[in-house]
């Protein structure tokens, strides 16, 4: 079964995942232009890019354990999950100093600073660009294999704190947002708790 | 609804009649923007009645038409600033509070005006969650209450209030961040000391008693210097945030020699 499936994801091209990816950002495009993103459209899209980013980071966090645990491989749609995750948060960082902020470079700047759930965001984004810019074969190859994991290690620290942004932003304490972070620390918990086997798995006896 | 026109106006365009009802904080019916406009068509706000007590010389349950007569209504077209940093510009239909105060008769040791909104778990969705602890409660200095700016409102353009606006009576404070302007008010109490204010005191760090709109005084988790206008586009970019929203010249006397970095 889980072979099966296995054999079918590795027939699968990973630009399939990454025109899936990009069916959020066009149905957001269609919204905006068709004027169907109500009352505030800015705050619609600000926060649509957002949710679909952190979607797309909870997914590629769940790679592993979904390997270790049901033995099913995403691996190899492991970079483009991260990738399209990343190309939401650029535009959902784009659109907030353009649209939201209005290029107000002097406050943007001075609200980073001072607030934590926008100091969490961007630090998170920072960590994210690190990881996007070194999710190539090349970076790898030059970094070595142990200094490039050592790096995207980051991503534990990244995905929670990108919860925080969301939760922080809020008035009252939000339910969807707080239910994302206890998602994100579940499976950073079982990348601690199911191990990686040390030895191959020996082939199931017939 | 017809109210007479005032010179408490500005002359700024209004916002839309759809913009003002579909882009509401009520969150006795949910916390999304959109769920008053969904969920408050529930709210039975016929028949109502205020009651009002405390220090006054006349308490008793009074209807919105007692509070409100048609011949004593005024449009007032002001600025509403909300403390999350987006502003629209509305135009009310209502009597001045003073008028229902002095229609009441206040006591002289009456120093605050309490006020209380509607806990109608039939009727609102958001109260089944404890999200703020209701009932929804805010209150105003005497000094401000009786101000001319400030109003309680029944209409809004010409239509009687939407529910999802806080029918069929709420108040109206122009120079404050819009969450004082409590709405479906059910009671009114004259204090003699400084009544609970919601969310003051579930985040006293965050929101104080007087929260004037100051965009000197920053809101802990963002800043107050400017404001995105609703209905501005998707390039309409940021305006400044004016000093008790732009009512300096009225209200600013109200608050002489207090420190506005400590009462925020």
């Amino acid at each position: 079964m889980t072979r099966t499936l296995n054999d079918v994801l590795r027939r699968c091209p990973v630009w399939m995942l990454w025109l899936g990816g990009m069916v959020p950002l066009a149905l957001l495009t269609w919204d905006t232009l068709a004027g169907g993103l109500g009352i505030d459209p800015i705050r619609e899209i600000e926060h649509r890019l957002g949710r679909t980013a952190l979607y797309f980071l909870i997914a590629s966090l769940a790679v592993t354990p979904l390997l270790r645990i049901t033995g099913i491989s995403l691996m190899r749609f492991r970079r483009a999950l991260g990738l399209i995750c990343f190309t939401y948060a650029g535009l959902h960082v784009l659109s907030w100093l353009s649209m939201d902020m209005g290029f107000l470079w002097g406050q943007m700047a001075r609200d980073i600073v001072k607030r934590p759930y926008l100091l969490f965001g961007m630090l998170a984004f920072v960590m994210l660009t690190a990881l996007a810019i070194t999710s190539n074969n090349l970076s790898i190859r030059r970094m070595g294999a142990l200094g490039w994991r050592r790096l995207h290690k980051l991503v534990y620290v990244a995905a929670p704190l990108v919860a925080m942004h969301w939760i922080w932003a809020l008035k009252t304490f939000p339910v969807t947002p707080g239910f994302w972070l206890l998602v994100i620390l579940a499976l950073l918990g079982l990348r601690v708790a199911v191990p990686r086997p040390l030895r191959r798995a020996k082939p199931a006896r017939v | 609804l017809q109210g007479k026109p005032s010179p408490y106006s500005t002359d700024a365009d209004a916002n839309t009649l759809e913009e003002i009802t579909n882009y509401n904080n009520f969150y006795e019916f949910g916390t999304g923007k959109e769920d008053p406009a969904r969920h408050a068509g529930q709210m039975t706000v016929d028949p109502w009645s205020v009651e009002i007590g405390g220090l006054v010389e006349r308490p008793g349950n009074y209807g919105v038409e007692d509070l409100a007569p048609d011949n004593a209504l005024e449009e007032r077209i002001y600025r509403l600033r909300c403390v999350e940093a987006w502003s629209m510009v509305i135009p009310w239909i209502g009597v001045p509070l003073a008028s229902v105060l002095n229609k009441v008769g206040v006591q002289p040791g009456a120093k605050y005006v309490a006020f209380q909104t509607a806990l109608l778990p039939d009727q609102m969705p958001g109260v089944r969650y404890p999200i703020l602890d209701w009932p929804y409660r805010e209150g105003l200095r005497i000094d401000e209450a009786m101000h001319p700016l400030t109003i309680l409102a029944t209409g809004l353009y010409s239509d009687p209030l939407p529910n999802q606006n806080g029918a069929p009576i709420r108040l109206v404070v122009p120079w404050k961040y819009g969450f004082k302007s409590i709405k479906s008010i059910v009671k009114i109490t004259l204090t003699s000391e400084q009544p609970v204010a919601t969310w003051k005191s579930m985040q006293p760090g965050e929101y104080g008693f007087y929260a004037n709109v100051n965009p000197e005084v920053d809101h802990p988790r963002w800043s107050q210097a400017t404001e995105r206008r609703i209905g501005a586009g998707l390039f309409g970019g940021r305006q400044e945030t004016l000093m008790f929203n732009g009512y300096a010249d009225q209200v600013a006397s109200l608050y002489q020699g207090m420190d506005l970095t400590k009462n925020y």
